[in-house]
């Protein structure tokens, strides 16, 4: 029977008894230090405060790490302005290059020993911190090295210039790789720049310092202070800063917004989304099924681009909904370092609880929710992937960012209608189409408010390829040629 | 015996009509009474930008060129009338060049400002500029029409519809503008033109809830407190300079948008 002969209203077939043989990654390949401080000038400076950092798969302590001061921050922006001005900003651009071509280089032979770190302080699974995350970290210094000596060749008719010390706030959900995104474009242009790691994955980015090291990048060109977000708001505040990149909530990046407002500082957001993943009746069915597990469940959902909202037209819903449900129940949730874990831990606590709580209120309004039997851990912070249908256009899981491993669904019968809903909200940072027919990708694709759009695929991301949002989602790119230019300034 | 001329009452430009201000009130420039936008001219304004974008966004690009090409033509059949409301005929020969200018670039944005990107992967993807949507625009005082034209031609091009606020001490330049625009087959409700005071204007634009992007070019000393306004839905904040032609001061009021699809058999 095939699946479109199903009945509609069938259960899902229950998966298979099938066991896996657990399939840790080494640990062995990484050494966490039991204590950090900040990475300034560099040097390691001893941070006056420490907070715990920990792996939320386990809630095991992995490290004491600094809580940044108003002081640290100073330092650092005193460091980066000193390197500027001393040197790097007047260094040509090929020998600039060749300092990110070597990041790159050590990136990739430190690879496993990063991906590992990175799924157990964030609780990514390793598959997708090796096959995903590192590759791509790596891309991005290789692609903004050979810019470095070209800049002058990126935008027609203007003399481009460093912009000075840029102030680089980041979020926990691809810690090395929003950390490559940053500073790889900042350096090729020739600024120096103090960056500030979420507070619940700063190890990444800490052991960064040492690929530096071994990089020979000149001191205070890279500055790392770790912290809350105290931290970050006194990077933000800091008068000789001259730009600040940000990505993370949108709350967040309206109060930096208003905070630089007046201060001439140079600002770009890339902030949250509520991606709609639009599957027309003609798509092929098996591939949309794939692309909108990928585009929901990648790392949790724990991704701003997620395509959180399926749109679904009518006339096949059931059968997708089903083979959505069984396709669901394969995915295994556990351990993050375990090479066969499709769905690592929530990040933190406290973004468990955010998730934990707009899920009960797709329930309270009357949504119908689904999620696979599985087993999750005892320790650390898990939950389920989960489905919700029934779910109407005004319901807070509709319309707010979760920021976790949960799907609405929500249905459309005409492609107006379709993109009617999908631009029925503030943000607009991504959009997914899938259907066979050209055309109508592109007519799609024209209307979807939304600054990028992935045609029958989902969540592809390169250093190449431009990203970044329309409206309340953020302004600005990164990726490709024009993530270059929120790092320079141009004498017309 | 001398014949007595007939006057024009100076008004506003909303949705393509020239209606008096909803609030009754003028204010003396240029020796002649002007109308004085009020909160809800301005709203009312930014609700005609955002009924006209869509259609003025999806007119092909050799369409829109035609069309603003088309005022150009519009401004030089009055250049003696523009010259008496500005410095004279070098200033509104330059703001009709400058049209010109403008609307050679409808047609070549996406090839200079996107491009298609090579990615590590079996897929087609490429970038094209859009336009952000409604867009505000603080003229500045001087010069009354160049300035404008300045401010106004590069949104425009891009395919956003603009609310603009004229210069405040010179605004007639601005009100025959927007009679230029009338008769040049603009759609209504794509350029939008308030006399006022700025002080009061300007607020209500940067905190407008369905205004995407904001040029404090005439702002003056208000721009911290405009930009504040501005975070409340991330608006796109230009400090557009009030003599200057570039390409790129088009792109400050474009998104980017990228497209992937696999190439596959």
């Amino acid at each position: 029977m095939s699946e479109l002969d199903r009945p509609p209203g069938a259960t899902p077939a229950a998966p298979r008894d099938w066991t896996y043989a657990p399939a840790p990654e080494s640990r062995d390949v990484v050494r966490i230090a039991e204590r950090y401080g900040h990475f300034v000038g560099g040097q390691w400076l001893e941070a006056a405060e420490t907070y715990e950092t920990i792996s939320p798969s386990s809630e095991e302590p992995l490290a004491l790490v600094g809580q940044g001061t108003e002081q640290d921050v100073d330092a650092a922006v005193g460091a980066a302005r000193s390197a500027f001005a001393n040197g790097w900003s007047a260094l040509p651009g090929s020998e600039r290059a060749k300092y990110l071509f070597r990041i790159a280089r050590i990136l990739q032979e430190r690879s496993r020993e990063l991906a590992v770190l990175e799924s157990l302080n964030g609780g990514k699974p390793i598959k997708e911190s090796r096959d995903v995350d590192l590759p791509l970290a790596a891309a991005h210094f290789f692609y903004y090295a050979g810019w470095a000596d070209k800049l002058e060749y990126a935008f027609a008719n203007r003399r481009p210039r460093p912009v000075g010390v840029a102030g680089q706030i980041i979020p926990w959900n691809f810690p090395l790789l929003m950390l490559a995104w940053k500073i790889a474009p900042a350096l090729a242009a020739g600024n120096t720049v103090v960056l500030k790691p979420s507070h619940t994955t700063p190890l990444t980015a800490l052991l960064f310092c040492d690929v530096l090291r071994q990089a020979e990048l000149p001191p205070g060109v890279v500055n790392i202070v770790t912290g809350y977000g105290s931290t970050g708001a006194a990077l933000v505040k800091h008068k000789d800063v001259d730009k600040i990149a940000f990505t993370g909530s949108t709350e967040v990046g309206k109060w930096i917004q208003s905070e630089v407002a007046g201060s001439g500082k140079r600002l770009t957001l890339e902030l949250g989304g509520k991606a709609a993943n639009i599957v027309f009746d003609d798509c092929a069915l098996d591939q949309a099924v794939e692309g909108i597990v990928n585009g929901i469940y990648f790392n949790q959902g724990e991704v701003c681009c997620a395509g959180s909202r399926l749109f679904v037209q009518e006339s096949i819903y059931e059968p997708l909904i089903a083979k959505l449900k069984r396709r669901l129940a394969t995915l295994r949730v556990g351990d993050p370092l375990d090479k066969n874990t499709d769905v690592g831990a929530i990040n933190s606590r406290e973004q468990l609880e955010k998730i934990a709580s707009l899920v009960q209120s797709g329930v309270d309004e009357g949504a119908e929710i689904y999620q696979p039997p599985c087993r999750l851990p005892e320790k650390g912070f898990w939950f389920a992937p989960t489905v919700f249908t029934n779910v109407a256009q005004s319901y807070r899981i509709a319309q707010e960012e979760i920021f976790g491993p949960v799907l609405s669904v929500l249905t459309f019968r005409t492609p107006e209608e379709a993109v009617e809903k999908a631009n029925n909200t503030p943000y607009g940072l991504s959009a997914g189409v899938w259907t066979e027919k050209g055309s109508r990708i592109l007519w799609m694709a024209q209307r979807l408010r939304a600054g990028v759009v992935w045609a029958n695929t989902f969540n592809r991301f390169d250093p190449t390829s431009p990203f970044g949002g329309y409206k309340e989602s953020g302004f600005g790119r990164e990726g490709g040629r024009h993530g270059l230019e929120g790092y320079l300034r141009f004498d017309e | 015996m001398s014949r007595l001329p007939v006057k024009k009452t100076y008004k506003l430009y909303i949705g393509g009509a020239f209606p008096r201000s909803e609030s009754g009130r003028t204010y003396e420039a240029e020796g002649q009474n002007v109308a004085r936008a009020s909160r809800k001219d301005a709203r009312d304004a930014v609700r005609a930008a955002r009924a006209a974008q869509p259609g003025w966004a999806a007119a092909t690009a050799y369409n829109r060129g035609q069309v603003l090409y088309r005022l150009a033509e519009m401004v030089e059949a009055r250049v003696p009338e523009f010259a008496e409301l500005c410095s004279g005929h070098g200033e509104v020969e330059q703001a009709i060049d400058r049209i010109v200018w403008y609307a050679g670039w409808a047609d070549k944005l996406p090839q200079v400002l996107g491009g298609a990107n090579p990615v590590a992967g079996p897929y087609f993807n490429f970038t094209i500029p859009e336009p952000t949507g409604v867009v505000a625009v603080l003229a500045p005082d001087e010069p009354p029409l160049l300035g404008l034209v300045t401010r106004l031609l590069p949104p425009l091009v891009g395919g956003n519809a603009v609310v603009a606020v004229a210069s405040e001490s010179r605004p007639l330049a601005a009100v025959e503008l927007a009679e230029a625009v009338a008769t040049s087959d603009l759609p209504g409700g794509v350029v939008n033109l308030l006399t006022g005071f700025r002080k009061e204007l300007a607020p209500i634009l940067a905190s407008h809830m369905d205004v995407n992007a904001l040029d404090v070019c005439g702002a003056d000393g208000d721009t911290p407190e405009l930009e504040r306004l501005a975070a409340e839905n991330v608006k796109r904040v230009v400090h557009g300079r009030a003599d200057v032609q570039s390409p790129w001061e088009i792109a400050s009021f474009l998104e980017l948008k990228t497209v992937w699809h696999p190439i596959g058999q």
